[in-house]
């Protein structure tokens, strides 16, 4: 178990890491979720021991590691950049932390062999890494992290510089992956889709914290903090700014609107409300979505899907609708706030009712 | 702005071409409309960026020509072509304030002062660095970086086209979303010729009026977004664009049946030409019904990403993918139905027409 107590991080006056507590089990995929400079490689970097925290304790399984360095920690780090020896073929790659270790030859060949197996790197075990595509170098990059057989692994966005493809056939490999060694998994991206798509739990990051940390799935769909929603979202949170006053919403530069039943008792005020870009319809969902007239900006066509870009007040909004839809900018259209699935947020960002409350 | 017609472009980078495979660029024989917006989408080693450079001046071809509105540029250098190209990494002045980099390619061309602040304040606005105006560009970040040098491609009207190699690279998600649609904005509002190279499906398919897939050295398709998902004409193209690809599983055709395994599938209509190599069945997994109809199937594996399931079932030897809507149950027997006028029959991995298909989309 790797735990983080109140960890913090200055870098000359400048806090790069604050006040961190998390605990990470064996055999857990954790993904660090948050946009460039949000801390993410700070954080890997803490956990690793290539850093020191300024405040804060660092344990692993029980024994206090802070400030001891990654050389006498059992760490392997993958990172964005394919990073492997050049002039030494890729079974050798593979096999060099295991030299380093002292093993003898028969153990290393079978680890190496049972890893390239695992990542589908066999028919090219005698090539050197230049010679290969880069999903095969990243591939060999996470065979060696893999046989360091390290009880804490670390992966920094290591699929940003692949091919699209070939990020999806990898990052579906990964938990499979993961689940056989045990280690603890430690994977940054600034991707809310790759997060859920890798599934485990999801820590977000803004501006060095940890804004909520759990099951990738429920932070996604119980943000407890408007910030959290935001990291979590791509496209962009959809947002509006309204007024409760007794049964009635009044939104911000529009209409007002009756409040969805769910949300009667919660007190006078004002209230961000967000929700997802395919939790707004061209079509009523139910009897209760809530009808606004917004601005057409521009039209995304994704093939199965289209993104409409709409402008309602001051808010930018994008709606997701399945199937093809064609739209001039600048035209007015009516679309609908499906209201089973809101976040409500109270003026310090905190969540007041989530979705699943609503819907209940 | 120009029309750019590619003429039987084939390019190779060793001396002599012997084999199939010595051609980084097969052939390339296709124009390019005035005032439209392309990307060029495949997998790395495809030929895309070859062709770019091509396109650029950075490479001559092997054979064939290039003509901008009708007039051969073969021979010219990218500086004759008058061209504006962003590269996949930044590359600006880092002594210069962010205002002259922007400013740098229009005074360069003797454009009056009065006409370049103009044009360099509509640039910060839109990529949202007015406030950064008067800051030297060493010390912003990556992303400030890159969006100065897409401003810089985009701050002269009188170029005849605007290239991009992979711009969106190093810029985060969320601002993605914006420089797209605000490049899509700039698009609609000047009208430039514009190619865009990309690896990324939602990139290319939200940005062009058209899609030109490239493959081993070669264009499979050239589309719009829906062409591409729907009628994908190569195997290849069915897999590359959506997530997750289509699935293709081997058939037999007999009228306007097909039969996987013991069950019979009916399709769309009659394929329209005898067929020779193997035959697939290629349906996507947005068209694959789960539910208590259809050919029995395990499931392996359930993927909730947020807006919709993808399940991952095993349907008689064959991997299947399907998506489920986010407040869809998946059945306890499950079974797979596919929507028959979604499904795409392929001979050989190139997709065959029906019988009564538009010429469009047989195309």
């Amino acid at each position: 178990m790797l735990e983080l107590r109140n960890v913090s991080k200055t870098v000359g006056g400048e806090e790069h890491i604050r006040d961190v507590s998390l605990t990470l089990g064996h055999g857990t995929l954790n993904v660090l979720l948050g946009p460039t400079l949000s801390g993410k490689t700070s954080l890997m970097r803490l956990m690793a021991g290539l850093d020191a925290p300024t405040s804060g304790t660092v344990v692993f399984d029980g024994e206090d590691v802070t400030g001891r360095p990654v050389q006498k920690r059992n760490v392997a780090m993958v990172y964005q950049q394919f990073i492997n020896y050049p002039a030494m073929t890729v079974y050798e790659n593979i096999a060099s932390p295991l030299r380093i270790a002292g093993k003898d030859r028969a153990t290393i060949d079978r680890e190496v062999r049972h890893a390239a197996d695992l990542l589908r790197l066999t028919p090219y075990l005698d090539r050197t890494p230049l010679n290969l595509s880069g999903g095969q170098q990243q591939r060999t990059a996470l065979a060696r992290a893999i046989v360091k057989n390290a009880g804490l692994v670390l992966l920094d966005e290591p699929l940003a510089n692949l091919d699209y493809k070939l990020r999806e056939e990898l990052r579906a490999e990964l938990p499979k992956i993961f689940a056989e060694s045990g280690a603890i998994f430690v994977y940054a991206t600034t991707e809310p889709h790759e997060a859920l798509l890798l599934g485990g739990n999801t820590a977000t990051l803004s501006q060095g914290r940890v804004t909520q940390f759990g099951p990738t799935i429920e932070v996604f769909r119980k943000p407890a903090h408007l910030i959290t929603a935001k990291t979590f979202s791509d496209p962009p949170l959809n947002t509006i700014v309204l007024k409760k006053s007794g049964p009635v919403f009044q939104l911000d530069g529009g209409a007002d609107l009756p409040a969805p039943a769910a949300l009667a008792g919660v007190a006078d005020g004002n209230y961000t409300i967000g929700f997802q870009p395919h939790h707004l319809f061209l079509r009523a969902p139910t009897p209760e979505a809530v009808p606004v007239q917004a601005k057409v900006t521009v039209i995304d066509i994704t093939g199965s899907e289209t993104f409409i870009h709409l402008v309602y007040a001051d808010a930018r909004w994008v709606m997701l609708a399945h199937g093809i839809h064609h739209f001039d900018p600048d035209e007015m259209i009516e679309v609908f706030i499906d209201t089973r699935h809101l976040m409500v947020f109270d003026e310090t960002g905190r969540a007041v009712a989530s979705h699943e409350k609503l819907a209940a | 702005m120009a029309r750019i017609d590619l003429e039987h472009i084939r390019h190779s980078y060793g001396a002599r071409p012997q084999s199939d495979a010595d051609w980084a660029l097969k052939e390339v024989h296709h124009t390019f409309k005035d005032g439209s917006a392309y990307a060029l989408l495949g997998p790395s080693g495809c030929g895309k960026t070859t062709l770019l450079n091509i396109i650029s001046g950075l490479l001559h071809p092997t054979e064939g020509r290039l003509l901008f509105d009708g007039n051969d540029v073969s021979t010219l250098s990218t500086q004759e072509r008058n061209i504006a190209q962003v590269f996949q990494f930044p590359v600006i002045y880092d002594t210069m304030t962010v205002y002259d980099n922007l400013a740098f390619p229009l005074r360069n061309r003797g454009v009056a002062e009065r006409d370049v602040d103009r044009r360099v304040r509509e640039i910060l606005e839109m990529i949202d660095l007015s406030d950064w105006a008067k800051r030297r560009a060493r010390g912003l970040t990556a992303d400030q970086k890159q969006k100065i040098s897409l401003g810089r491609g985009l701050v002269r009207s009188d170029v005849n086209a605007i290239l991009f190699d992979e711009p969106l690279t190093v810029i985060d998600p969320h601002m993605k979303w914006v420089l797209r649609s605000q490049l899509k904005l700039l698009h609609g509002r000047f009208g430039h010729t514009m190619i865009y190279v990309t690896h990324d499906q939602t990139e290319a398919l939200s940005f062009a009026d058209d899609v030109v897939v490239m493959y081993e050295g070669e264009v499979v398709q050239i589309g719009t977004p829906d062409e591409l998902f729907e009628r994908p004409k190569h195997t290849f193209v069915g897999y590359f664009i959506g997530s997750p690809g289509m699935n293709v599983l081997p058939v037999s055709v007999e009228g306007a049946q097909a039969r996987f395994g013991g069950t019979a599938i009916t399709l769309p209509g009659k394929p329209r030409t005898p067929m020779g190599g193997a035959i697939e069945l290629g349906i996507r997994p947005e068209f694959v019904r789960l539910g208590r109809e259809g050919m029995p199937v395990q499931i392996t594996k359930v993927e909730d990403i947020g807006r919709h399931k993808i399940v991952r079932a095993r349907l008689q030897d064959h991997e299947i993918a399907a998506i489920v809507r986010e407040d869809e149950d998946v059945p306890a027997e499950p079974h797979v139905a596919f929507v028959p006028e979604k499904i795409n029959i392929y001979a050989g991995s190139w997709r065959v027409a029906f019988e009564g298909e538009s010429e469009r989309t047989a195309a």
